[in-house]
C-alpha cells in the first residue's frame, strides 16, 4: 500500500501499539531552552528519574535573554536565574549547552538545523510550539507540554496518538519577491488557525521542491499558526547539501547511507491523505496581517476588509485600522527581524538586498535580532551588518527578543510593529503594541518608508 | 495525579474563538515559574483593569461562575503556544473541564497530563448549556461525568462525548504515565539496539 511521507517518519519509530491508534513513540532528539528546559530536568530528578539519554539532549538559552549588544545572562536580571538554573542541571546530567556567545547558541529552532541536530527521518521534541520549524529538513518534530517533557527526559519516549495527514501542495512558480512566509500566511489565510488542528502537515509541489533549505524551515515554522503541531517537507538533494558537514551530520560511510536510506523519505504515488489542499504560488502576493490572529492575513495590496463578526471588529479596534482603509501607507513605528521564523542568514540577506543605500524612516526603531551565534558572525562577515547599521537598523544579539518578548524587550504600547515573527496576538510584543507579520523584505521595506509597502514597488 | 470523575458546576461561558495560550497566560508570567500558584495570572488582561481592580464584565469575575469548575470555550480553544503554563494557571483557578467545539493540540494533550478534562461539544450544544445556564446561574449546574462520558446541562439533558479510551482510563484511574512507559523499559532498550543497527547514521557522533 503506498506510504505517505508521515508514515515514513512515524511508523519506524513505534516501540510500542498501544491501541486506539496510539503508539509509544521513540524520540531521537531533544531541545530544551531556559523556559521549559531547566523545569523539565528539575521535574525529572524531583519525580526520582534520571534522564534516558543525555546525548540525545541538546539546551540552549534564548528566550529569557536580552538581545542588547554586549549582552550576558544577567543583562536581563529577570532571566538571570532561570538560565543560571538552566546551566546548573546542565552540569548536573551532562547533557550538551550551547551558551550565549558560544558557535552553536542560538534560537533553539535556528541551532537545530545549522549544526545538524536534527536530521531527516528523525522525530525532534521541544517544548515550544514552534519545533515544527524542524520538520523542514523532513523530521517529525514537534512541541509538547512540560510533563510530556519530562515523560520525554525519563523514558526517551512519548505516548501520541497518530494524527490525521494533510498534504499542502503549492502549485506554480513563486512570483519574484514573494517568499515562503508569505506562502504560509496566505495558506493560513485560507485555512485559518485551526485549519490543521489534528494534522500532520505535509508541505509538497514545485514551489516547495524549489524552496532553499532554510526556506522550508520558515515555511514549517508557522504550522502551528495554522493549528499543526507538526509540519514536514521531503528531504532532497537540497536538504542534503544543506546538512552536509555540519557538526551533527554523520560522516564517511554513515552519510552515505544515511542519505541512500532519506531518498527513500517521499510520500509514494497514490498515497492518500485524510485531507488535501492545493494553493497556485503563481497567485500569492507579498502578505501582512491586519489583526490579531495569524489568519487575519491579506495582500499588501489589499484594503483593511470589514469585519465578519465581533472578533473582526475586536481585532480592528485593538489594531488602530478601519475597515475599506488600504493597508499600503499605514505609518510603522517599529519594526522587528528576527524569530525563529526569519532570522537565518538568507532572511538578512533579503531584508539587506532592500536597503540598497537608502535610510530608515526617522520615527522608526528598527532591530536586526540575528537568529544564532553563527548566523551572526556569517551576516557580520559578509558585512549585512554593516548596511543594516549604515541604514539606521540595531544589530543586536541572537536570541528570541521581541517576538515573544520575555526579556524586558517590547514594543511600546500603541506603537505599530512590522515583525517577521509569527504571532500578531494582542500584547505579544508588548502591552498594546500592534504587530503586523510579513517578510523580511516586506519589513526592511517597512523601516525604510516608515509605513507598510509593497516591497516589489519599494 | 488526582482522579477524575464527576464534576459539577456552574458552566462559566467564555464563548469566543481563538482563546490563545497568550491571552490565557502572558510568557512573561512564567519566566522561572513552577506549577503553583499561576491562577491570579489565568486571564489577567480580561480579569483585571488597568488600574488592578478587577473587570466586572468578565465571566469568571461574575458570582457564580467565580469557583467554577467548569468553562465553556468557542473554536480552537488553548490554540498558540505549548506553554503547559497555561493549564496550571486555569487549575489554579479551579477549573478541571473545558467544554468547546475544538482545542489547540497540544493544549489538548496538555489538559490530560494535568488530571483536566477537555470535552469536545459541537459548538450549538456548548451554546446551548451557556443559554441555560445564563437563565438562572446561582443554581443552573452542568455535570460532566467521565465514566459514562455524558455531559448533563442545566435543564437535565444529557448530551454523549467521545474521549480517547487511552485517555479517560489515564483520568478515572490517575495513572502516572511515566511510570507506566518505565514498565517498558526493556523494550525501549530493545528498539534502540534494532534501531543502532539499522539507522547506525541517526546516532553517530553524539557520545558524550
Amino acid at each position: 500500500m503506498p506510504q505517505t511521507l508521515f508514515d515514513k517518519l512515524w511508523a519506524p519509530h513505534v516501540v510500542a501499539d498501544l491501541g486506539d491508534d496510539w503508539a509509544l513513540l521513540h524520540v531521537d532528539r531533544v531541545l530544551l531552552h531556559d523556559m521549559s528546559g531547566a523545569r523539565a530536568l528539575t521535574e525529572v530528578g524531583e519525580r526520582g528519574y534520571s534522564l534516558a539519554r543525555p546525548d540525545l539532549v541538546f539546551a540552549t538559552p534564548d528566550h529569557a535573554v536580552s538581545s542588547a549588544p554586549g549582552r550576558s545572562s544577567a543583562t536581563f536580571a529577570g532571566g538571570a536565574r532561570p538560565i543560571e538554573r538552566l546551566r546548573q542541571r546542565v552540569r548536573e546530567t551532562g547533557i550538551r549547552l550551547f551558551d550565549l556567545g558560544q558557535p552553536g547558541h542560538g534560537i533553539v529552532h535556528v541551532m537545530a538545523p545549522e549544526l545538524a541536530i536534527v536530521l531527516p527521518g528523525t522525530t525532534l521534541v521541544c517544548g515550544d510550539s514552534h519545533t515544527c520549524t524542524n520538520g523542514g529538513v523532513g523530521a517529525l518534530a514537534f512541541g509538547i507540554g512540560a510533563s510530556e517533557l519530562t515523560h520525554v527526559l525519563a523514558t526517551q519516549t512519548l505516548m501520541q496518538r497518530r494524527p490525521r495527514t494533510m498534504r499542502l501542495t503549492f502549485t506554480g512558480t513563486l512570483p519574484p519577491g514573494v517568499t515562503a512566509k508569505d506562502m504560509i500566511l496566505a495558506a493560513i489565510g485560507q485555512l485559518g488557525t485551526a485549519g490543521g488542528t489534528g494534522f500532520a502537515v505535509e508541505y509538497a509541489g514545485e514551489a516547495v521542491r524549489a524552496l532553499p533549505l532554510e526556506a522550508r524551515l520558515t515555511l514549517c515554522n508557522l504550522s502551528i499558526e495554522m493549528g499543526a503541531k507538526m509540519g514536514f517537507c521531503a528531504p532532497d538533494d537540497v536538504t542534503f547539501a544543506y546538512l552536509k558537514g555540519r557538526r551533527f551530520a554523520p560522516t564517511g560511510a554513515a552519510w552515505d547511507a544515511a542519505v541512500a536510506a532519506w531518498r527513500t523519505l517521499r510520500s509514494d504515488d497514490g498515497a492518500v491523505f485524510d485531507r488535501e489542499v492545493a494553493i497556485d504560488a503563481g497567485t500569492i502576493a507579498p502578505q501582512i496581517t491586519w489583526g490579531t490572529s495569524p489568519e487575519q492575513v491579506a495582500p499588501v495590496t489589499a484594503n483593511v476588509p470589514y469585519p465578519a463578526g465581533p472578533a473582526d471588529q475586536a481585532a480592528l479596534d485593538y489594531i488602530g485600522l478601519a475597515a475599506g482603509q488600504a493597508l499600503i501607507g499605514t505609518p510603522v513605528d517599529w519594526v522587528f527581524i528576527g524569530s525563529c521564523t526569519n532570522s537565518r542568514l538568507s532572511d538578512l540577506r533579503d531584508a539587506a538586498a532592500v536597503l540598497r543605500g537608502r535610510k530608515v524612516a526617522p520615527h522608526v526603531t528598527a532591530w536586526v535580532v540575528p537568529g544564532s551565534e553563527t548566523v551572526k558572525r556569517e551576516a557580520e562577515a559578509e558585512g549585512l551588518h554593516a548596511q543594516f547599521l549604515e541604514a539606521g537598523f540595531e544589530w543586536r544579539e541572537p536570541g528570541c527578543a521581541l517576538c515573544v518578548c520575555v526579556n524586558g524587550e517590547s514594543v511600546p504600547a500603541g506603537k505599530r510593529s512590522v515583525s517577521t515573527s509569527n504571532r500578531n496576538f494582542v500584547g505579544r510584543q508588548g502591552t498594546g503594541a500592534r504587530t503586523h507579520l510579513a517578510s523580511p523584505a516586506m519589513a526592511a521595506a517597512a523601516a525604510l518608508a516608515g509605513a507598510i509597502v509593497d516591497v516589489r514597488s519599494y | 495525579m488526582d482522579a477524575f470523575t464527576t464534576i459539577t458546576g456552574p458552566a462559566a461561558p467564555l464563548l469566543r474563538a481563538n482563546i490563545d495560550t497568550d491571552m490565557i497566560i502572558p510568557a512573561q508570567r512564567l519566566i522561572g515559574a513552577g506549577r503553583d500558584g499561576l491562577g491570579r495570572f489565568a486571564f489577567e488582561r480580561f480579569r483585571f483593569n488597568a488600574d488592578g481592580t478587577e473587570n466586572p464584565d468578565f465571566p469568571l469575575n461574575q458570582a457564580p461562575y467565580r469557583a467554577s469548575p467548569i468553562l465553556l470555550g468557542g473554536e480552537n480553544f488553548g490554540c498558540g503556544s505549548s506553554r503547559e503554563g497555561a493549564v496550571w494557571a486555569l487549575r489554579d483557578l479551579g477549573l478541571r473541564c473545558f467544554i468547546a467545539p475544538s482545542f489547540g493540540d497540544i493544549f489538548y494533550a496538555n489538559c490530560f497530563q494535568n488530571g483536566m478534562l477537555p470535552v469536545r461539544l459541537a459548538a450549538a450544544d456548548v451554546q446551548r448549556i451557556a443559554e441555560q445556564t445564563a437563565a438562572s446561574p446561582s443554581n443552573a449546574y452542568t455535570s460532566v461525568d467521565l465514566e459514562r462520558q455524558v455531559v448533563i446541562t442545566p435543564n437535565g439533558e444529557e448530551i454523549p462525548f467521545s474521549v480517547d479510551p487511552r485517555k479517560r482510563s489515564a483520568l478515572l484511574e490517575g495513572l502516572d504515565e511515566i511510570a507506566l512507559t518505565m514498565k517498558r523499559r526493556d523494550e525501549i532498550l530493545a528498539w534502540q539496539a534494532r534501531d543502532r543497527a539499522a539507522r547506525p547514521w541517526a546516532w553517530e557522533g553524539l557520545t558524550l
